[in-house]
């Protein structure tokens, strides 16, 4: 039980120092300790001005999304035993702009979520007298993996287009969009069409495919990006070939 | 609280340009890192992709390249002749070797991607993504069997 690990944090103090750096901190070996864990061994017990994000230690929340080792993860649900002999290094996740040393800058996805209005758009409202919108689970599958994302942004920090363009609307926000493009209980799919076709929409993305690998919930950006695109050239040549045809 | 602060938040506008001006001028920098040039080095998936993105570049050249023998076998037998005659050398041979495991590696990639885009359905059960590359692939062999077969029997 004496072993310990050596963990390199990078810290971002805008008001001691213009760039960040790495802070080297070392914390006993607990076989049941995620990074979190470490993480916080680390504010209670060794630095108390090391700030970072975090909330359920379960995998649901989302707010604990750093690059270990250069990887994009959710700290809770790694295990230092995984990293062993280390020296385990923590940066905050790539592509945001940093507030400080762990914390990340989110305005930005939040507004490309809400671009792609991720939200139920109905042409008509039942009154309630009607009851529910019913919906069989053959029709809830069509879109449930979709919706099975927590907002924690790691695809957005596996995305080198989003580094590259930090416009694009990235992974998430695309995944969401057709979360609610396929829902039948959904009429919005032509109010989304304009962001998801427009410039920094999906044929921003050259699948590199690494928003899917390191998805905590397999909710499979790629594919949910790919068959837009696919979508979206099928209707461009439908109103090429038949203008006359339904929009 | 100290009296002389809370009459000057009180004073300022709740919400509005003015106050988010004073924010921003109050507010912490943030940091931005810079992507740097050869970002793609550092995993072997973004190598991997890259590497794939390039092999396009052979695709596109080998196509002009196979618009350039239709153009030189309108010429007539003799200059089609000739052209065969000048490939025939070793850097010929080595390049033309280098484009067809570029092309093959080209294929493989983008089939086994096959199933990301391609969500298909029969009988409403989705059909497996290994069972889309799978079929991607016997169309290949069968179509280069096919190709093949009509350019040696000639």
């Amino acid at each position: 039980m004496d072993t310990k690990v050596k963990i390199e944090v990078q810290r971002y103090l805008p008001e001691k120092q213009p760039e960040p750096f790495y802070q080297e901190y070392e914390v006993p070996f607990r076989e049941k300790w995620a990074i979190l864990d470490a993480l916080n061994y680390i504010k209670d017990h060794i630095d108390g001005t090391l700030s970072y994000r975090w909330s359920c230690r379960m995998g649901v929340c989302g707010s604990c999304g750093m690059m270990v080792n250069g990887e994009p993860v959710l700290t809770c649900g790694k295990f230092l035993e995984h990293y062993l002999p280390g020296p385990i290094r923590v940066a905050p996740l790539s592509y945001f702009d940093i507030i400080r040393d762990l914390v990340v800058d989110t305005d930005g996805f939040l507004g490309k979520l809400k671009s792609v209005k991720p939200w139920l758009i109905t042409d008509e409202i039942k009154p309630v007298s009607e009851g529910e919108y019913i919906q069989t689970p053959d029709e809830k599958d069509e879109y449930q993996q979709y919706s099975m994302c927590i907002n924690c942004m790691l695809c957005y920090s596996a995305c080198p287009v989003v580094g590259l363009e930090p416009d694009f609307i990235g992974p998430a926000a695309i995944a969401l969009a057709q979360r609610y493009n396929y829902d039948n209980r959904d009429d919005g799919r032509e109010e989304r069409k304009k962001t998801l076709l427009g410039e920094d929409g999906v044929y921003s993305c050259t699948l590199v495919g690494e928003c899917s690998e390191v998805c905590p919930k397999a909710v499979d950006p790629a594919g949910a990006i790919q068959r837009y695109k696919l979508e979206g050239a099928a209707d461009w040549w439908k109103s090429v070939l038949m203008p006359w045809g339904e929009k | 609280m100290a009296e002389s602060d809370r009459k000057e938040k009180s004073s300022k506008p709740p919400l509005g340009k003015e106050r988010s001006a004073r924010y921003e001028k109050f507010r912490p920098r943030r940091y931005r890192s810079r992507m740097p040039i050869f970002w793609w080095i550092s995993k072997r998936a973004y190598v991997h992709f890259i590497v794939r993105e390039l092999t396009s570049l052979f695709v596109a050249g080998y196509a002009l390249f196979m618009v350039y023998q239709l153009y030189v076998i309108r010429q007539g037998a003799e200059a089609y002749e000739s052209l065969l005659a000048a490939l025939n050398t070793p850097l010929s041979i080595t390049l033309h070797s280098i484009c067809f495991l570029v092309l093959i590696f080209h294929s493989i990639t983008w089939f086994n991607l096959a199933p990301t885009a391609m969500t298909l359905k029969v009988g409403g059960k989705r059909i497996p993504g290994s069972l889309i590359i799978i079929v991607n692939f016997l169309m290949w062999i069968v179509l280069s069997i096919a190709i093949g077969w009509l350019i040696l029997s000639a």
